[in-house]
């Protein structure tokens, strides 16, 4: 008989699920749950994309691509990225088309992080950060970032994190799941405690293009002095609504990207040939579509956001992402009570904030990737609940 | 700013004063300002529910009609347009180009009702030449509205 639990590598044995899985559990098997939980758009992939993604089909385009990408795809990520943020990456040496944002990150931190070195991840943040550094024999070094400070990473967090075995700073800006973003003067300032280190910085930029503050997003790496220690990840997923065609990619400079191709082409081979051909389409025509989109998810934003400030859950202003980030702390409640009570009771369905690291306790994580009638009603809800608790 | 505010109306007239403002982050007086010009002015004609007639007792047929006309002299397709309009059977008219003159869309109980009032209204009036009737088979979609039951909701397979 093999005994299994000496098989499994301990390192693997250790990552524990992600909290946010339970509360899927218990909603898939209710009735009638009105749900904030997801992170994804429920705008479908723009018909022009889709229609691009048949015609490769049909024209038979069913062939590996090369390992990094499709050279015309990459050609346009490089145009884009200069348009967008005004970043100048060679389609040659500078970037990788990955299976989703999810792989790039990966496959960075992989090529940078070896077994003892030290990563810096602030949190609250989305969940992968950390187990997939603990899978390179790295060790996260966790800056829980303060509501207070609008959940950014201050020079002074950031200086008291660094040690001599510091190699990556995560910077996972726009946020999820707090909405939390970066502007260039805080940046700035983070320049100036990294200038003289050896740090990459990992930029996971993949809501970049949904900020709502008024100023386009700014991408680190645009910044003075950060292009040469900055990996920009960013993805189609969240801003041409195309979660489900995993497809992302990394910028940064070659000396990095070339260790990053090498594990990406073994792992991987090459990203989805379908996905890249109807990628190339959502750079070039597509930005009507986003602006539209992003309009909505404003409306929608100011909706949730007046929503819970009205019912006394304080929510600071989400500037980035798609999620409204409120505190539920005046319930006396932690995170996860909050949430559990709140799904039994009223069969509403939003995220704890400790999914996303310790210091989310007290907050819980509602989506508004919904129509404003389906937030409207989530909002009622979660109203009466709050008034049967006090 | 009012193009905005149309747009949410048009979506869906229950707004708010107050959700409207919230959406477009403006004043709930100024919305409320801003709704009554359009009244005022006939940007907005109304509001009114998208029914689903057919779920009732299934008494509904609704037909489109082609009709040709003989336009008179000095009064256009006016005339005849206001008319047909007249009739409460009526639920749109519109003067097209192309093949034919003006689309009329008509409801009624069965489609005996249509026929008859095809036959003895509208075929009859004196600049009217020729009536072509299209009997609605089943509606899908009206005012932006689906009629059809919704594809579900099939994202939270995976929560990140």
């Amino acid at each position: 008989m093999i005994d299994y639990s000496k098989v499994i590598n301990t390192t693997v044995k250790e990552i524990k699920p992600s909290g946010i899985r339970k509360f899927f559990d218990i909603a898939a098997t209710m009735e009638d749950v009105i749900s904030l939980g997801v992170g994804e758009p429920d705008f479908q992939t723009p018909w022009q994309i889709r229609k691009a993604g048949i015609n490769s089909l049909e024209r038979g385009r069913t062939k590996y691509t090369s390992n990094k990408g499709y050279n015309k795809l990459l050609e346009e990520i490089s145009k884009y990225m200069e348009r967008k943020f005004n970043l100048k990456y060679s389609p040659e040496d500078e970037m990788l088309v990955t299976v989703g944002g999810s792989e790039a990150i990966d496959a960075c931190i992989r090529a940078i992080v070896g077994s003892g070195d030290e990563v810096i991840i602030p949190q609250p943040s989305y969940v992968c950060y950390e187990p997939v550094t603990r899978l390179a024999g790295g060790v996260p070094v966790i800056i829980n970032t303060k509501a207070e400070n609008d959940f950014k990473v201050t020079p002074e967090e950031l200086r008291a994190a660094i040690t001599n075995r510091t190699k990556v700073l995560i910077l996972p800006y726009p946020c999820n799941p707090t909405g939390a973003i970066m502007e260039r003067e805080d940046i700035e300032k983070l320049y100036e405690v990294l200038k003289d280190t050896n740090i990459i910085v990992l930029s996971d930029e993949i809501y970049a293009e949904l900020t709502f503050s008024g100023k386009p997003h700014v991408s680190p790496a645009s910044v003075e002095g950060m292009r040469e220690r900055t990996v920009t990840i960013n993805g189609f997923s969240k801003a041409f609504s195309m979660t489900g065609w995993r497809l992302g990619f990394a910028c940064g400079p070659k000396e990095i990207l070339k260790q990053i191709i090498k594990i990406h082409q073994f792992a991987i081979m090459c990203a989805p040939t379908t996905s890249q051909y109807a990628a190339i389409e959502a750079l070039r025509s597509c930005d009507d579509e986003v602006e539209a989109m992003v309009k909505e998810y404003n409306m929608r934003r100011r909706m949730i956001v007046n929503g819970f400030n009205k019912l006394g859950l304080v929510c600071r202003e989400p500037k980035g992402a798609f999620y409204a980030f409120p505190c539920i702390k005046s319930t006396g409640m932690t995170s996860e009570e909050f949430c559990e009570k709140l799904l039994y009771s009223k069969r509403v369905a939003v995220v704890p904030g400790t999914a996303f690291g310790d210091s989310g306790e007290g907050f819980v994580r509602a989506s508004y990737c919904y129509s404003v009638e389906h937030i409207k009603e989530a909002l009622r809800r979660i109203g009466e609940f709050l008034d049967e608790i006090n | 700013m009012k193009y905005e505010i149309l747009k949410l109306l048009a979506r869906n007239a229950k707004y708010t004063e107050e959700e409207i403002a919230t959406m477009l982050d403006a004043d709930a007086d100024d919305i409320k300002k801003a709704i009554k010009e359009l009244e005022k002015d006939g940007l907005i004609r109304g509001y009114k529910a998208v029914v689903d007639w057919e779920k009732l007792d299934g008494a509904y047929v609704s037909a489109i009609i082609e009709i040709n006309v003989v336009p008179k002299a000095g009064l256009g397709f006016e005339e005849v347009a206001k008319k047909i309009m007249s009739y409460p059977q009526v639920e749109s008219v519109y003067l097209m180009s192309g093949v034919y003159d003006l689309n009329v869309v008509v409801k009624g109980k069965t489609l005996q009702d249509i026929a008859w009032f095809v036959a003895k209204e509208l075929a009859t009036i004196d600049s009217v030449t020729s009536t072509t009737t299209h009997f609605v088979m089943r509606r899908y979609k009206e005012l932006d509205v689906e009629l059809v039951s919704k594809d579900e909701d099939d994202r939270g397979q995976l929560w990140i």
